[in-house]
């Protein structure tokens, strides 16, 4: 891309306090979110656990169930709170960017709703399946709702592609009635769904890091974090298309090419998350908005910081899910949204007192 | 309050040191928790999900939250060393979780079958180490299964029912492959909604073609409505079993949750279909 839109004065004022803040409150809630939880152990004991992973050939021979505790069921699940805020923060700050609009966020271009196609392909469809398929199970509903989004989105893609310039009128027309269409064949297999399929698919939808096993996690977070930095190297052509489309293509940004690129990022980063989580709503579209109401609309602070302010926000929200009910479980998708949805009504009403209106 | 449980495990250690039972044990689905109690090892029980309400000293476990939304570390947190969990129990990778951590794990069926409850008390005793009450109890659940068939048999009517689920929302009636259908199947009864599979939407017109003798509710869907809400309904105001107003209600954990009761549910319900 071009010099003239990289040569962008350096942010400034609040903008390096703030994501400073914000890393810190995402170590903050990654410590805190390993050492609370259901399953009591101690401060101590965390320290001794980490210390012999760290160091190779130190464990005792002997089965440790605190250490399988904090190892295999807490940190698998901070990481990949982390990895799912950042990356659904990050993604609705591109969509918000690319739509030149507050409300976008990545469910407008069909990613979360050809997710849960897929999940409810898998849900009710696996009854159907050779018990030899059943089996290798565990990455089947991910699987398929990864397929999914990729696909509905390529498909909400090309049907709003037109020639010429910026197609993102259509594309959001085209990502409506793929939503719909989506939801249809949601809503036939739920009538075809078994009682407890019922139960599966209506569960999925509200969200959860804890179904998800060690190696999904693994998976699900690497994708994230690839396309989460490809994604930050779209910010300096963001920043050109909040002059406008034609604006942007007179700075040399190839608009189509951002577009294209983008859609296909914000699809591969959501999808692999939605496919591990579930639903998980909210994040995406309060976290842009907070770091923009804190340090202006520069996509370089917006789109790191969004990413870190979703981070802290699932790992507050997940601690929380995971201990307020205990020994049970609420659904960490009713938390984002109880805990995000106040902060940011807070915050409106404070920038609306600021600006006297 | 854990003073109590500690002493109530070590009596219940002492009077069975032979068989060493596991002393800490969490219960998934409301059948398992009954058996668990039917076989006498109810003081064992340290946790129990939502659906486990019956017996009464089952709803004062601590929850573990509802049976296919577990939390594995909610779970650990009860420092179990057995849990049983009905097969409908998930998501699968906390039950992985659970295991890996070094807890025993034992998984039930949920078919719909006296042979599979009778399997299910085998398993529940044999991994609390009772294996002599796990034998009284089939017995007894044998001599009553062979008393109830025995008097099904000779039931001279085989009426039309239709299962109606209303807990609030849109009624469901229930067809086959489901616990009612089971149900009425082993008490003499026809299903009158056959035609469909699973829990589905109640239409009126569906309701008027099914034509039943008898509608069968649970005593927890009346609760919410009662006899005459329920029967002004459209579709079902209009089937014989609603103009005559034959509407038979059982208590639902009885009804539907294939436990070590099943006998005497099955008896109950051949009785209720038939009242009039």
């Amino acid at each position: 891309m071009v010099t003239a839109v990289r040569a962008w004065p350096r942010p400034a004022g609040r903008a390096p306090a703030v994501l400073g803040i914000l890393c810190t409150a995402v170590g903050a809630a990654f410590v805190a979110s390993l050492a609370v939880g259901a399953f009591p152990i101690g401060i101590g004991r965390i320290v001794e656990i980490l210390a012999d992973m760290a160091v190779p050939g130190n464990a005792s021979g002997s089965f440790d169930q605190d250490a399988a505790v904090l190892l295999s069921i807490r940190l698998p699940r901070a990481v990949l709170a982390v990895c799912t805020g950042a990356g659904l923060g990050m993604a609705g700050a591109v969509m918000q960017g690319l739509f030149r609009n507050p409300l976008a966020d990545p469910a407008v271009i069909g990613v979360s709703s050809g997710a849960a196609l897929g999940a409810a392909i898998a849900i009710v469809g696996v009854s159907l399946l050779p018990t030899a398929f059943r089996v290798a199970g565990g990455f089947l509903l991910p699987g398929a709702a990864f397929t999914s989004a990729v696909i509905t989105t390529a498909l909400v893609y090309r049907a709003g592609r037109q020639d010429g310039a910026s197609g993102m009128h259509s594309m959001l027309l085209a990502g409506i009635a793929f939503n719909a269409i989506a939801f249809a064949g949601v809503g036939t297999l739920s009538f075809i769904a078994s009682d407890e399929q019922l139960r599966n698919l209506s569960f999925w939808s509200l969200g959860s890091l804890g179904q998800a096993s060690r190696d999904l996690v693994m998976t699900s977070s690497i994708a994230a974090a690839v396309g989460a930095l490809l994604l930050w190297r779209l910010a300096p052509a963001l920043n050109a298309l909040a002059l406008g489309a034609a604006e942007a293509a007179h700075l040399g940004v190839d608009v189509r090419g951002l577009e294209r690129r983008a859609v296909l990022l914000v699809a591969l980063v959501v999808g692999a998350l939605v496919a591990a989580t579930g639903v998980i709503s909210f994040v995406g579209l309060v976290a842009p908005h907070i770091v923009r109401l804190a340090c202006g609309p520069d996509h370089r602070i917006v789109l790191p910081g969004a990413a870190l302010f979703g981070a802290a926000l699932m790992l507050a929200a997940d601690a929380v899910a995971r201990t307020v009910a205990a020994p049970a479980e609420l659904p960490v998708g009713v938390l984002t949204t109880a805990v995000g949805a106040p902060f940011f009504l807070g915050l409106l009403l404070r920038a609306r007192r600021a600006s006297g209106l | 309050m854990r003073g109590v449980l500690l002493a109530a495990c070590l009596t219940l250690a002492v009077t069975h040191a032979s068989a060493a039972p596991p002393a800490r044990v969490v219960s998934v689905g409301g059948a398992v928790t009954e058996m668990v109690y039917a076989l006498g090892a109810g003081t064992a029980l340290v946790g129990a999900d939502s659906t486990s309400i019956h017996p009464s000293e089952a709803g004062r476990l601590p929850r573990v939250g509802y049976m296919r939304q577990l939390s594995a570390e909610g779970v650990l947190s009860l420092k179990p060393a057995l849990v049983l969990a009905t097969a409908e129990a998930g998501p699968p990778a906390v039950l992985e979780q659970i295991r890996g951590a070094g807890v025993r794990l034992e998984r039930l069926h949920v078919r719909h079958s006296p042979e599979a409850v009778r399997e299910n008390i085998r398993t529940i005793a044999d991994a609390l180490g009772r294996g002599t009450a796990g034998d009284a109890l089939l017995q007894r659940f044998d001599a009553d299964w062979r008393a109830t068939r025995t008097r099904i048999a000779g039931l001279p009517t085989r009426p039309r029912v239709l299962f109606v689920m209303a807990h609030g929302g849109a009624p469901m009636v229930g067809g086959r492959d489901t616990a009612a259908d089971a149900m009425l199947e082993l008490a003499g009864a026809a299903n009158a909604a056959s035609g469909i599979t699973g829990y589905k939407p109640l239409t009126a017109e569906a309701a008027l073609a099914a034509a039943p003798d008898v509608i069968l509710v649970t005593d927890q869907a009346l609760e919410a409505g009662g006899i005459d809400a329920l029967l002004q309904r459209p579709g079902l105001a209009l089937t014989p079993a609603g103009r005559a107003k034959r509407v038979a209600t059982m208590d639902a954990v009885l009804l539907l949750g294939f436990g070590p009761r099943l006998p005497q549910a099955v008896d109950e319900l051949a009785t209720k279909v038939r009242a009039w």
